[in-house]
């Protein structure tokens, strides 16, 4: 045990020895595993930033919502037959959900515009084309965790009057009120006349969404006036505090039974929450890395194959030095180990650049834009441990060849 | 990792009397070049006593380093047998070979073949490296040989810092510092001019009377004069085995 130790420390000795000695070759070297490194580093704590967004996201919506829609959530490449023949959900399915599930504090109800851009919004003469417009029961703005940042949300009076009242987001309140109170102001919704009555605080968006402070909603059934054609309805439900799962369940049950959906067939509707979003969100995350992951192996492999190279260059220079080594005592495994260590250090050396200059533009990023980007500490841990084995894996050749190495022949090496 | 203790077997047969270091018993060395076939030692028998001091004499090419590096178990026979310290070389392993040339065995070169990176003082410790020797006792006792051949001022100089005198002597140094049963020398001065020659020649006469067994190989005269036996060496065969002392 301690002869290893002594061997060690000798052998990591030389391998620093080395790496000073031939700065500008062993630079050259190590640039492969660098940049590798270096990948694996800013992606990482790209992935880190992003799933710090989408956790504050999910946060800020609330996580005891749970977000009822005719499709489930996510990309669909194609719908099936059963999808496009799905009905919409109605505000009776609503009603149905909160008086038949214990586990539900309180329903909301949305209906949107199902085709086509939002009627232009319009203040004096500023326009907005580009938002959300829906209309909701009053539930809305508590179930959907909003808060308020002046005036007041709409009630369930000014909803059974179909009062022409809005509530609108922070962006739009910044587009078209500069720096004018919005309160009390009349803004057009297409050719509606609509008083603000309330604006709503800024929420945490979710990577790759600048919608979320956009909206408009208007009362559910002032909405149902101006557009009565439109069908499609969005429900959304807070469970009581930790009963998440029960009130999915419940939910489900309902909607099976008020759907005829068959035991034997899937949901016809999906039910989504923040953490089911976080969830899907990791996976998309968790193949992009691996793929990540993938590509900068192959930059590895590539800078790995120049270590092999550059470390057979070294032996076939130490020859004679190996002769020495074997002729006062050096065993087969001491010239591996010596070998060894020092192709590890030099693809260490790549690795500890790589994750200084990862963490750099990680940094840059983070100082840069506003976007959350950290190193995670995994992925120091990832990077050091692939590139010093990188450093095993392409060493081990030429270390057991110059391990091999008859002393004779190579105390007569010129 | 294992530590370095050794069981080599002890041979039955054989077995050299008390105080035999070296026995060699019709050593072949032969070289296949293919069409020719060289034979660099012919059925060489030697014994060689603790406490001697031999020169291997003969002219270039007869042979003298291809017995040294055999003694050295630098390399093996073709043919013969080899025993060490009792112990018949060629049917120890790779690793109880590298044990017996940190051990028992110092080994100083013509070209001193000294590591250029490292100090004087570093050079020195590397045998009680490979030995696994601790740090502190090992600093110690490298010193303790660099003093033995004066150059206490000059250790952490490199190589190419020191005179070719020095560095013959930093090898010395190293192969002493194991406390070795024999010390190997191959032509030491052959790359020294010749006062610098007598100065290392004094040194082994000193090592000598100090009690070390050494075999020393020259193609000179005057350095064979130094030793107590002479061994002749013609065309791989030992041509006379000659005490001078
Ligand atoms: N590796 C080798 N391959 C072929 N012939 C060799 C080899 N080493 C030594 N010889 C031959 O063996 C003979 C003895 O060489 P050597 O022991 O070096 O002589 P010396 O040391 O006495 O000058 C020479 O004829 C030399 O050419
Ligand atoms: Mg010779």
């Amino acid at each position: 045990m301690r002869a290893y130790h002594q061997n060690f420390r000798e052998n990591l000795r030389l391998a620093l020895d080395t790496l000073r000695t031939h700065k500008f070759r062993s630079f050259l070297t190590i640039l492969g595993v660098l940049i590798g490194t270096t990948t694996v580093i800013a992606v990482a704590s790209i992935f880190a930033g992003l799933d710090r967004q989408v956790s504050d996201a999910a946060k800020d919506f609330g996580t005891n919502t749970l977000a009822i829609f005719k499709f489930t959530p996510g990309f669909h490449f194609r719908l099936s037959r059963e999808e496009r023949l799905r009905k919409p959900l109605t505000y009776e399915d609503a009603v149905a959900i909160k008086e038949a599930c214990p586990s539900v504090e309180s329903v909301a109800v949305e209906n949107f515009l199902w085709w086509g851009p939002p009627p232009l919004l319009k203040y004096k003469g500023k326009e907005v084309v580009d938002y959300d417009l829906s209309g909701a029961t009053a539930e809305d703005f508590r179930v959907t965790n909003t808060n308020l940042a002046d005036g007041r949300f709409f009630t369930a009076v000014d909803d059974a009057h179909r009062r022409n009242v809005a509530v609108i987001g922070p962006d739009i309140v910044k587009r078209l009120f500069d720096h004018e109170d919005a309160i009390g102001k009349i803004i057009m919704i297409g050719s509606n006349a609509f008083e603000v009555i309330g604006t709503a605080a800024p929420r945490k968006a979710f990577p790759g969404d600048n919608s979320i402070n956009r909206w408009v909603k208007i009362p559910y059934l002032t909405f149902k006036k101006i557009y009565p054609n439109e069908r499609e309805n969005f429900i959304l439900a807070m469970a009581y505090e930790g009963r998440m799962a029960e009130a999915k369940e419940e939910i489900s049950n309902v909607l099976r039974h008020r759907r005829h959906v068959k035991p034997a067939e899937p949901d016809s509707f999906g039910i989504s929450s923040a953490e089911a979003f976080i969830q899907q969100f990791r996976q998309i995350i968790g193949t992009v890395v691996l793929v990540t992951v993938v590509i900068s192996s192959i930059g590895l492999l590539v800078g790995g194959i120049g270590v092999m190279n550059i470390m057979l260059v070294s032996v076939t220079e130490r020859t004679r030095e190996i002769g020495v080594r074997k002729a006062i005592g050096a065993r087969r495994r001491d010239i591996t180990w010596q070998f060894l260590l020092e192709a590890m250090t030099l693809t260490g050396a790549g690795g500890v650049l790589g994750i200084l200059v990862g963490a750099g533009i990680s940094l840059l990023i983070r100082t840069l834009s506003s976007f959350p980007s950290s190193v995670p500490l995994w992925s120091v841990a990832v990077g050091f441990i692939i590139a010093v084995s990188i450093g095993l894996f392409f060493g081990l050749w030429p270390a057991m060849k110059a391990s091999r190495l008859d002393p004779i022949v190579a105390l007569r090496y010129e | 990792m294992s530590s370095r203790t050794l069981t080599a077997p002890l041979q039955q047969t054989m077995t050299p009397k008390d105080g035999v270091i070296i026995r060699t018993e019709n050593l072949w060395k032969t070289y296949d070049m293919g069409a020719v076939q060289v034979h660099a030692l012919c059925d060489v028998s030697f014994d060689i006593e603790r406490g001697e001091y031999v020169a291997i004499m003969g002219p270039s090419g007869s042979g003298k380093s291809t017995l040294m590096n055999l003694i050295g178990c630098l390399d093996t026979p073709t043919q013969g047998k080899y025993w060490l310290n009792g112990r018949l070389v060629s049917e120890l392993s790779d690793d109880e070979l590298a044990y017996i040339r940190n051990k028992e065995i110092g080994f100083v070169f013509q070209t001193f073949n000294l590591l250029s990176r490292a100090t004087a003082l570093h050079n020195v410790e590397l045998p009680l490296i490979y030995s696994g020797t601790p740090a502190a006792e090992r600093l110690e006792r490298a010193r303790e040989a660099l003093r033995k051949v004066e150059l206490g001022d000059r250790m952490h100089h490199k190589p190419n810092e020191l005179s070719g005198g020095q560095r013959q002597r930093v090898a010395i140094a190293r192969a002493l510092v194991n406390e070795p049963s024999i010390i190997l020398a191959d032509e030491p001065t052959g790359n020294l001019d010749s006062a610098t020659g007598d100065e290392i020649m004094n040194l082994f006469d000193r090592l000598h009377q100090a009690g070390n067994t050494i075999v020393l190989v020259t193609h000179e005269h005057d350095i064979a004069a130094r030793a107590h036996r002479i061994i002749h060496i013609r065309d791989g065969k030992v041509a006379r085995d000659e005490r001078v002392k």
